[in-house]
C-alpha cells in the first residue's frame, strides 16, 4: 500500500487528464487503473465505488472521490494551488471554469459524427481565439506577472497551459495573435514539474484516437 | 457602504436559479437586473462586463463574477456553507456536482422540441431515481444526520432541495421510493431562510414558460433546438 493517489479511468485523456496535469504540476506521484472492459466498469459500480456510477474516480486521503471539479478543487486546495484567500480562489475558479468550457469542446470532438467534425473544429478555433484566449492574454498583459492570479503559480496556470497545448494540437497556429500566451506557454513548459510531465514516459496521455473512442463506447455501453 | 449583490440574468431560472437559492438560504438580500433585449446584451458585451461574454454575472464585493460554479463556491465560502475543512469541502463539492448534473438535464428541457421533451422527461426521471436520489438517500441513511455533510447546514443541502423540487415538478411522486429524502425535503423546507424563499413574492423564479424560452432565444440568438443525448 503506497498512499499515493490512485486514478481509475480509461487509458486516455478524457475527464481525467486535467487531474493528471494538476497532480503532476504539484509534484505528486500517482497510480493508475485503466478501464478496458464493460465488466470492469460494472464491477466498480456493483462494489459501490462510484458515487454516481461514473468515472473519474480518484482514491486519495481515504476518500473515493468522483466529480472532476471536486477532485481538482481538493488537489488544488491541498497543494496550495487555489489562491491565498477567498477572492483569489474566486478568480482562479472563474478562469478554470472558462477554460473547462473550452476543454469540453475538445473532449467531445472525437465523438462527433464525421460530417460534423469540420464544423466542430471551426467552433473550437472560434471560441479559443475570440472568447477564451483574448481574456487570458489581457489578464497577463494588464498585470505583467508570470502567473494568472496573485503572482503565484496556481491551478489556473496549469489548466491554461493544458488547454493551450490541446488546442494547438488541433490548430497549430492558434497562438499567433497572442504574444503574452506564447511567453506564458514557454514559461510554464519550463517549470520543473511541468517539464517532466511533458517528457515522454510521463503519465500524460496522447490525443484520443479511434481505439480510445472504441474503448469508451464499449466500456460505457448500456 | 455595503451594497447588495446584483444579479444579471434573464427573468427566469436557468443557470442563475441555484445562485438565487444559495444567497436566499444564506439570508443575503440581492438585487436583480433582467436581460430582455439583444441590445442590452450587446451593451454588456461592449462594456466588458462579461468576462467570457456570458451570463450569469453577479456583481459582489467589488467583483464582476461569472461562471456559475465559481460564483456559488464564493458565496458558499463567504457564508460558511462550504464545510469546516478541505475534506468536508470535497464532500460538498462531490454532492453538488451530482445535483448539478441532474439539474443540467432539467435546465435544457425547455429548449427541446415537443417530441424530444417527452424523451427528456423520461431521462430526467430515470437519472433521478436510479442514479442521483439513491446516492443521497444512502448518505442520509448511513449517518442518520439532518444534513448531508458534517452535521451542519451547507451548500449541498440547498442544492439538493432545489434539485428535488425541480424533479418533482416533472413527476410529482418521484420521491415515493425515498423516505430519507422525503424527510430531508420536509426538514430543509422549514429552515427560516428557505421557507421564506419558498413563499410567493420571493425572488424564486417559476418553471420556465414559452415567454422565457423566447427571451433567451432572442437575446442570445439561440434559434436551434437542443437535442436529446
Amino acid at each position: 500500500m503506497s498512499g499515493k493517489p490512485r486514478l481509475t479511468y480509461l487509458n486516455g485523456r478524457g475527464r481525467m487528464e486535467s487531474i493528471r496535469w494538476l497532480l503532476a504540476a504539484a509534484g505528486v506521484e500517482f497510480e493508475e487503473v485503466f478501464l478496458q472492459t464493460k465488466e470492469q466498469y460494472d464491477k466498480l459500480i456493483k462494489d459501490g465505488l462510484l458515487l454516481f456510477q461514473q468515472v473519474p474516480l480518484v482514491e486519495i486521503d481515504g476518500m473515493k472521490m468522483v466529480q472532476t471539479r471536486a477532485i481538482l478543487s481538493y488537489i488544488a486546495g491541498k497543494y496550495n494551488l487555489h489562491g491565498k484567500d477567498l477572492k483569489e480562489r474566486a478568480l482562479i475558479d472563474m478562469y478554470v471554469e472558462g477554460i473547462a468550457d473550452l476543454m469540453q469542446m475538445i473532449l467531445m470532438f472525437p465523438f462527433s459524427p464525421p460530417d460534423a467534425k469540420e464544423k466542430n473544429l471551426d467552433s473550437i478555433k472560434d471560441r479559443a481565439t475570440n472568447r477564451y484566449f483574448p481574456v487570458f492574454e489581457k489578464v497577463l498583459k494588464q498585470h505583467g506577472q508570470d502567473f494568472l492570479v496573485g503572482n503565484k503559480f496556481s491551478w489556473a496556470d496549469v489548466q491554461l497551459i493544458e488547454a493551450i497545448l490541446a488546442v494547438e494540437e488541433k490548430i497549430p497556429t492558434v497562438l499567433s495573435g497572442f504574444p503574452q500566451l506564447q511567453a506564458f506557454k514557454t514559461k510554464m513548459s519550463n517549470m520543473p514539474t511541468i517539464k517532466k510531465f511533458l517528457q515522454p514516459g510521463s503519465p500524460r496521455k496522447p490525443p484520443p484516437d479511434d481505439h480510445y473512442v472504441e474503448t469508451v463506447m464499449k466500456v460505457f455501453k448500456r | 457602504m455595503s451594497r447588495k449583490p446584483k444579479l444579471y440574468y434573464f427573468n427566469g431560472r436557468g443557470k442563475m436559479e441555484s445562485i438565487r437559492w444559495l444567497l436566499a438560504a444564506a439570508g443575503v438580500e440581492f438585487e436583480e437586473e433582467f436581460l430582455e433585449t439583444r441590445e442590452q446584451y450587446e451593451k454588456f458585451l461592449q462594456d466588458g462586463s462579461l468576462l467570457f461574454q456570458q451570463v450569469p454575472m453577479v456583481e459582489m464585493d467589488g467583483m464582476r463574477m461569472v461562471q456559475t460554479r465559481a460564483i456559488l463556491s464564493y458565496i458558499a465560502g463567504k457564508y460558511n456553507l462550504h464545510g469546516k475543512d478541505l475534506k468536508e469541502r470535497a464532500l460538498i463539492d462531490m454532492y453538488v456536482g451530482g445535483t448539478d448534473d441532474l439539474m443540467g438535464f432539467i435546465m435544457m428541457f425547455p429548449f427541446f422540441s415537443a417530441e424530444d421533451k417527452e424523451k427528456q422527461r423520461a431521462i430526467i426521471v430515470q437519472k433521478a431515481t436510479s442514479r442521483y436520489f439513491p446516492a443521497y438517500e444512502k448518505v442520509l441513511k448511513d449517518h442518520g444526520q439532518d444534513f448531508l455533510v458534517g452535521n451542519n447546514f451547507s451548500w449541498a443541502d440547498v442544492h439538493l432541495l432545489e434539485a428535488i423540487l425541480m424533479v418533482e415538478e416533472k413527476k410529482s411522486d418521484v420521491l415515493s421510493g425515498f423516505p430519507q429524502l422525503q424527510a430531508f425535503k420536509a426538514r430543509i423546507s422549514t429552515i427560516p431562510t428557505i421557507k421564506k424563499f419558498l413563499e410567493p413574492g420571493s425572488q424564486r423564479k417559476p418553471v420556465p414558460d414559452d415567454k422565457y424560452v423566447e427571451t433567451v432565444r432572442r437575446v442570445l440568438r439561440m434559434y436551434y433546438d437542443l437535442k436529446v443525448n
